[in-house]
């Protein structure tokens, strides 16, 4: 793995998206460091998913700049793309290719050496060798989702964008999702950006969140600096404090 | 990774087309009605005409010279019309299995995507057409592989226009999302009257006759109706073609580029497919 250990792995400044007028994502910046897992939080039209696909290159800021691994965004996105990957329950895979033919076709475009070991080896790990062979369609949400992961962690980005992974997902499914999330993070010293409703996720994931509000970052901490500063004791109290605007007594 | 290794990232890559053909490779195969329906209009519309050309053979005293160029027409047109809408099924496979965000955030370039699709509308187009063009010499004793080097230099001009129009649809469609896919379906439709498939260039009113000229294909078709009737190849009918198809084609790219720079700026690839 190529990490750039000195240069923060996504760097935002003072980013700016608006869609006639209206700001989507209005002066965010934030600097994540290679290793770091960091939680995306905010409620719907809190500017997530347009935060996210502005460092992934798919959608063109209006202002401000974003760099991938050093590689700024959109315009040099070719340099880095290989070495980022990302997960997310709204994008699917071909449904009549089986799971094998999908994750072959997908090692191909990131050139991955040795692919067929990594498919078997990525299969084997995320218990999915029965189903190889299978129509992707025909696998339940649970078993796609460990697919799309899969798919995410071919080619062992050094950059791993995370729209809620475990959305729709039974808590079986959900917790064993997670944990090999933290297992990859460990091996592999990856940057994980997570976006996700789900405040128990974060909190055992994230070792640092920021909470959006409007196209604005609210807060931006490690989870006990959040949950001491709120005197709050857990993160879905805090979110809720940043949501609704309220004050806890500890913030007064 | 070593600085070589970022370099050729960059570049163009034959190894990431084909695992775009691999995959669209693997869907055509995976249902047989796919590839049925490649081969079934084209056989109805090519026994259609051909029908219909015995019947004004007979009927009308139709100039023996000019057997088949009912047929040749309608083959000439479907490899026109198939092979942009093989080019943009492709895309729109892509579109309809919501896969578009995964080769967006993929190291796969546009011109990669694009030579994928052109291989794909060949592929189509051979399943489709060959059975076909055996159907017509067994029907009608209408062979289109006889016509030898002139087909070759029909077949390259009306992909070309075909490619050109595909990408400019893809365009659309990246720009616009599913509410453009009539487009898909639609659009070559235009270049039927227009291009004088079946009927000389003289018929259209004068005024049309200009517009008519400005299209590659229509080149082509005069050009097979003066290789079937007259015996003659066209050569220069071809040239002006390929000099049209090249302005046509550079114009389709650049729609192209703005359309998907549009996309970028606007957020509709992240909503692709609605």
């Amino acid at each position: 793995m190529d990490a750039t250990p000195t240069a923060a792995a996504i760097a935002v400044k003072d980013l700016v998206k608006r869609y006639k007028g209206v700001a989507a994502v209005d002066g965010i910046s934030f600097a994540l460091p290679a290793g770091s897992v960091t939680g995306l939080l905010g409620g719907n039209g809190a500017g997530k998913t347009t935060t996210i696909a502005m460092i992934m290159g798919l959608v063109t800021p209006t202002g401000g700049t974003v760099s991938v691994l050093g590689a700024p965004m959109p315009a040099a996105r070719y340099r880095v793309l290989h070495r980022m990957n990302f997960e997310s329950p709204y994008v699917d895979m071909p449904m009549r290719l089986t799971v094998r033919q999908n994750l072959s076709v997908f090692a191909q475009l990131y050139g991955v050496a040795g692919a067929t070991e990594r498919i078997a080896e990525l299969a084997g790990e995320l218990d999915l060798t029965e189903f190889l062979d299978r129509p992707t369609g025909k696998l339940s949400a649970g078993q796609k989702t460990r697919v799309s992961l899969a798919k995410s962690l071919l080619n062992e980005p050094e950059v791993l964008l995370l729209d809620e992974p475990t959305a729709s997902l039974d808590p079986d499914t959900a917790d064993w999702v997670r944990a090999r999330l933290e297992r990859y993070r460990k091996e592999t010293g990856a940057t994980i950006l997570l976006a996700s409703h789900n405040m128990n996720e974060v909190e055992r994931l994230c070792d640092r969140v920021i909470i959006m509000k409007r196209g604005r970052i609210e807060e931006d901490d490690t989870p006990a600096g959040l949950l001491a500063r709120h005197g709050r004791e857990t993160l879905e109290d805090v979110f809720l404090d940043v949501a609704r605007g309220r004050q806890s007594e500890a913030m007064q | 990774m070593s600085t070589a290794a970022s370099d050729r990232s960059l570049n163009f890559s034959l190894h990431r087309v084909s695992a775009m053909v691999r995959r669209y490779w693997y869907l055509l195969i995976s249902s047989w009605p796919r590839i049925l329906d490649l081969i079934y209009w084209p056989t109805v519309q090519m026994l259609m005409w051909g029908f219909l050309q015995l019947y004004v053979s007979k009927t009308a005293g139709f100039a023996a010279g000019a057997a088949g160029t009912f047929i040749g027409a309608v083959l000439l047109w479907d490899i026109l019309f198939r092979g942009q809408l093989g080019f943009s099924i492709s895309f729109l496979e892509e579109m309809w299995a919501r896969n578009l965000g995964n080769l967006m955030m993929s190291p796969l370039r546009p011109t990669e995507f694009i030579a994928a699709l052109m291989v794909m509308s060949i592929v189509r187009l051979a399943i489709g057409m060959i059975p076909v063009s055996l159907l017509a010499i067994a029907f009608f004793g209408f062979n289109l592989w006889a016509l030898g080097l002139a087909l070759v230099a029909f077949f390259i001009n009306l992909i070309l226009t075909s490619w050109a129009i595909g990408i400019f649809v893809a365009g659309l469609l990246l720009r616009n999302g599913m509410g453009a896919e009539s487009m898909a379906w639609t659009i070559m439709f235009l270049f039927l009257p227009l291009t004088c498939v079946y009927y000389p260039v003289s018929v259209l009113p004068d005024w049309l006759q200009y517009i008519a000229w400005c299209l590659p294909p229509t080149y082509v078709f005069e050009g097979m109706r003066a290789l079937l009737i007259d015996r003659v190849f066209r050569g220069d009918l071809m040239l002006e073609a390929f000099g049209l198809n090249a302005v046509l084609f550079s114009l389709a790219a650049y729609a192209f580029v703005r359309l998907l720079e549009s996309a970028r700026t606007n957020g509709a690839l992240v909503q692709a497919g609605e």
